[in-house]
C-alpha cells in the first residue's frame, strides 16, 4: 500500500486553477522531489496534501486517513504527515526540547518521560542533541531548521514533506540541512520534497516530479529527468540556469 | 458649619481609596475574563461570534461610561436585585473593561505571526490547543504593555461611579468640599492620590513597551 | 417579571432631549476644536523649545493624562471662582475639555512628530527652505496625518466624556435624560434611549472624522500609522 496516494486533485485560489488533477503516489521508503517554476504549484500540492489547503475536488490519502474536499479526518491525517517550511516556524516561546515535546504530548498523548526521551533521539538524529535547553532565537537559521525537522520527526510520521526548507538560509549554511535531510532519506524515511536544490534532488530523490501549469508535466527517475528531459518545458526549465 | 481642612479630612479621603482600588481590581479581573471571551468571539473561526464581539466592542466604546454605570445600576434593580451600588458600579466597571480590553488583547492575539497558527496545525494541534500552548502564550506577552497603560484609565473611570453614592476618592473629594470648602486643596488631594496611583502605572507600561519594542527590534 | 418597557412616557419628553443633545453637541464640538488647536500649539511649542519648555509641557501632560476628568472638572467648578473669577458650569465645562484634550492630543501629536525621519527635515532644509516652512511642510503635515486616526479616537472619547459635565449639573445630554428620570420613573428607558443617542453620536462622529482626514490628508502619510489611544 503506497503512503500517500493523490488522486484527480483541484485546486483554486478564487479563479485562479492552482492544481488541475494532480495523480501522484509515494510508495514506502521512497524520496520524491518535486521541481518547478515558482507559480507551478509545487509547493501548494504539499500544502495541501498536509490539509493547510483545502481542496475542491479529488482526494489525498496517507497511510489509510483519507481526506476529502470537506476536510474531514485532518488532524488523523496530520499525525501521519511532517511538514517542515522554509521559515522554520519554531514556537518562540519555547525551548528547543520543548517544542519537539509538545506535540507528542498533547496531540499523541504521550507521557513526558517518553517525550522527552523521543526529543532527545530526534535531536541527536539531526546532530543538536546538546541544544535541548537552547532558545530558538539563539540558533542559526540552520539549526533551526534542523530543530523544525526534528520537532516533525517527533510525530513518527509515516511521511515527511519538506518546502523549499533551504530557500531562506545563507548559502554556507544549507549544506548542514541537506545533510540532515540525505541522512533522513538513507535512513529509509519517506520523503516528498520541493526544492530548487537541483543536484541534491539528482543524488538523494529516486523519483523527480516537474511540474508545469499546475499538472505533474513530467516525472520519472531522477537521473532520467535530470539526464534526458523529454518535454521541451523541461529542457527549458533546466537549462535556465535551474531556476 | 464650616469646617477646615485638617489631617483627619485628609485621611478620610485617602482611606477612600481603597474603594477606588478595589473597584478596579474587581472590574479588572470580571472585565479582563469577559474580555478575554470578547477577543477570542473576534478571532473566531465563526463569522457570527466575530461579529458579536465586534458588536460588543463597538457598543462599549461607542457609548459613554456614565451611561454603562446608569445602564447597570437601573438595570440590576429592574430585574429585581436590590444590591449596593457597589455591585452595580464593579459590574458596569467590568462591562467597561471588557470592551476595551477584549480590542486590545484582539490585537495581541492577531499580532502572532500567522506562521504560528500553520506549524502548530501541521502538527495536528486542535484549535483550542493551537490557543493553549502556542498562541495565547506568545500574544500574553505582546499583551503586557498595553494591558498596563489601560488599567490607568481604569482608575481614573472609577470616579464616575461616585455619583451613585459609592464613597471612592472623588466622591470623599465632593463630600469634604461641601464640608469645608476648600475646593483647591481637597480636590488637590484627590487629584494627587490619583497621581499618584496612576503616573508609577503609566511610566511602567512605557517601560515595558520600550521593552518589547527593543527585544522586537533585536 | 412585572416589568414592561414604557418608552412613551420618554418619548413625550424628546424636546428636552434635544435640548440636552445641542448642548452635547456644543460643548464636543468647540472642546474638539479648542483642544486639539491647543494640543497641536503645544506639541509645536515642544518641539521647537528647549529644555525647561519641554518640562514644563510634559508636566501638564502627565498631570492630565494621570487624574480623572471628573476631578479636573471639579477642581476649575469649584476652584477657579474662589480665585475671584466667575465662571459658570457650562464655562468651566468647556475649560476642562480644553485642557483635558489639548494633554492628550500634544501627546498624539508630539509622538506624530517624533515619527518624521531627521533626513526629511535635512532634505527640506537642502531646498533652501527656511526652519519654520521645513516644521510646517515637512514636520507638522505628515504628523498630523500619521496621528489622525489617534487623534480621532481620542476625540470620540472626549465627546462621550462630555457626559460626565452633568456632575456639574451642565444641561446637556444625560443631564436632561437624569431629569426626565426623575419626573418620569422610567429610568431605564431613558438611559437605554440616551445611549442609543450616544453610539449613534460617535458613530458620525467617526464618519465625520474619518472623511476630514481623507480630504485633509489625501495622500495619507504613506508611512503607515501609529497606533491609536488606548481608551480612555
Amino acid at each position: 500500500m503506497p503512503v500517500v496516494q493523490v488522486e484527480g486533485v483541484h485546486k483554486r485560489f478564487g479563479a485562479v486553477e492552482v492544481l488541475k488533477g494532480i495523480d501522484l503516489t509515494v510508495e514506502r521508503g521512497e524520496v520524491i522531489a518535486i521541481i518547478g517554476r515558482s507559480g507551478s504549484g509545487k509547493s501548494t500540492l504539499l500544502r495541501c496534501i498536509n490539509g493547510l489547503e483545502q481542496i475542491q475536488a479529488g482526494r489525498i490519502e496517507v497511510s489509510g486517513h483519507g481526506l476529502d474536499p470537506s476536510g474531514k479526518g485532518l488532524r488523523d491525517l496530520r499525525k501521519d504527515v511532517g511538514i517542515v517550511f522554509q521559515s522554520y516556524n519554531l514556537f518562540p516561546h519555547l525551548r528547543v526540547g520543548e517544542n519537539i515535546m509538545l506535540a507528542p504530548r498533547i496531540v499523541l498523548g504521550v507521557s513526558k518521560a517518553e517525550a522527552r526521551s523521543r526529543a532527545q533521539e530526534v535531536l541527536a538524529e539531526v546532530g543538536l542533541a546538546e541544544r535541548f535547553d537552547a532558545w530558538p532565537d539563539n540558533l542559526s537559521g540552520g539549526q533551526q531548521q534542523r530543530v523544525a525537522i526534528a520537532r516533525s520527526l517527533a510525530m513518527r510520521p509515516k511521511v515527511m514533506l519538506f518546502d523549499e526548507v533551504t530557500s531562506a538560509l545563507d548559502p554556507e549554511l544549507t549544506g548542514e540541512v541537506l545533510a540532515t535531510m540525505e541522512r533522513l532519506a538513507q535512513h529509509g524515511m519517506t520523503m516528498l520534497l520541493v526544492t530548487h536544490e537541483m543536484a541534491f534532488a539528482r543524488r538523494v530523490a529516486s523519483t523527480t516530479v516537474f511540474m508545469h501549469q499546475g499538472k505533474v508535466w513530467e516525472m520519472g527517475p531522477s537521473e532520467r529527468i535530470f539526464g534526458d528531459p523529454q518535454t521541451p518545458e523541461l529542457k527549458q526549465f533546466l537549462g535556465s540556469g535551474l531556476k | 458649619m464650616i469646617r477646615t481642612f485638617t489631617e483627619s479630612e485628609f485621611l478620610f479621603i485617602l482611606a477612600s481609596a481603597r474603594w477606588t482600588l478595589l473597584l478596579t481590581v474587581m472590574a479588572l479581573l470580571l472585565g479582563g475574563l469577559l474580555g478575554f471571551l470578547v477577543a477570542l468571539a473576534r478571532t473566531s473561526r465563526l463569522a457570527p461570534l466575530r461579529a458579536l464581539a465586534a458588536g460588543w466592542i463597538g457598543v462599549i466604546q461607542g457609548v459613554p461610561v456614565l451611561m454603562l454605570l446608569f445602564l447597570s445600576y437601573y438595570g440590576l434593580s429592574l430585574a429585581g436585585f436590590d444590591l449596593p451600588p457597589l455591585i452595580a458600579a464593579t459590574v458596569s466597571m467590568a462591562l467597561y473593561a471588557s470592551g476595551y480590553l477584549g480590542e486590545i488583547w484582539r490585537g495581541c492575539i492577531q499580532a502572532v505571526p500567522w506562521q504560528q497558527w500553520e506549524a502548530s496545525a501541521a502538527l495536528a494541534f486542535s484549535r483550542a490547543q493551537q490557543y493553549r500552548y502556542v498562541i495565547i502564550p506568545q500574544a500574553v506577552r505582546i499583551a503586557i504593555p498595553p494591558t498596563v497603560g489601560f488599567i490607568v484609565q481604569l482608575v481614573k473611570n472609577t470616579s464616575i461611579v461616585s455619583i451613585i453614592g459609592v464613597v471612592e476618592l472623588a466622591r470623599a473629594g465632593n463630600l469634604v468640599n461641601n464640608a469645608t470648602f476648600s475646593p483647591f486643596k481637597v480636590f488637590g488631594t484627590v487629584a494627587a492620590i490619583y497621581f499618584v496611583i496612576c503616573w508609577p502605572i503609566s511610566l511602567l507600561a512605557r517601560r515595558l513597551e520600550g521593552k518589547l519594542h527593543a527585544r522586537r527590534a533585536g | 417579571m412585572g416589568f414592561q418597557f414604557q418608552f412613551q412616557p420618554v418619548l413625550n419628553r424628546l424636546d428636552v432631549l434635544l435640548d440636552g443633545l445641542w448642548v452635547t453637541l456644543q460643548l464636543a464640538g468647540s472642546g474638539i476644536l479648542l483642544g486639539a488647536l491647543l494640543g497641536i500649539l503645544l506639541a509645536m511649542l515642544r518641539g521647537l523649545s528647549g529644555r525647561p519648555v519641554r518640562m514644563l509641557v510634559d508636566a501638564y501632560v502627565e498631570l492630565v493624562r494621570n487624574t480623572p476628568f471628573l476631578v479636573q472638572l471639579l477642581i476649575i467648578f469649584f476652584g477657579v471662582p474662589t480665585l475671584g473669577l466667575r465662571l459658570s458650569a457650562e464655562q468651566a465645562a468647556l475649560a476642562a475639555i480644553i485642557i483635558n484634550l489639548g494633554a492628550y492630543a500634544t501627546e498624539i501629536v508630539r509622538a506624530g512628530i517624533e515619527s518624521v525621519h531627521k533626513s526629511q527635515i535635512e532634505a527640506g532644509l537642502s531646498l533652501a527652505m527656511t526652519r519654520w516652512q521645513v516644521f510646517r511642510h515637512v514636520v507638522l503635515a505628515p504628523a498630523l496625518a500619521r496621528v489622525w486616526p489617534a487623534l480621532s479616537s481620542q476625540f470620540v472619547l472626549m465627546m462621550l466624556s462630555t457626559s460626565v459635565c452633568s456632575f456639574i449639573s451642565v444641561q446637556e445630554l444625560s443631564a436632561q435624560a437624569a431629569n426626565i428620570e426623575s419626573e418620569t420613573f422610567r429610568s431605564f428607558e431613558v438611559y437605554i434611549l440616551v445611549t442609543l443617542i450616544y453610539l449613534a453620536l460617535a458613530l458620525v462622529l467617526r464618519g465625520l472624522l474619518a472623511g476630514l482626514g481623507a480630504l485633509l490628508f489625501p495622500a495619507g502619510s504613506g508611512l503607515g500609522r501609529l497606533r491609536g489611544q488606548a481608551g480612555r
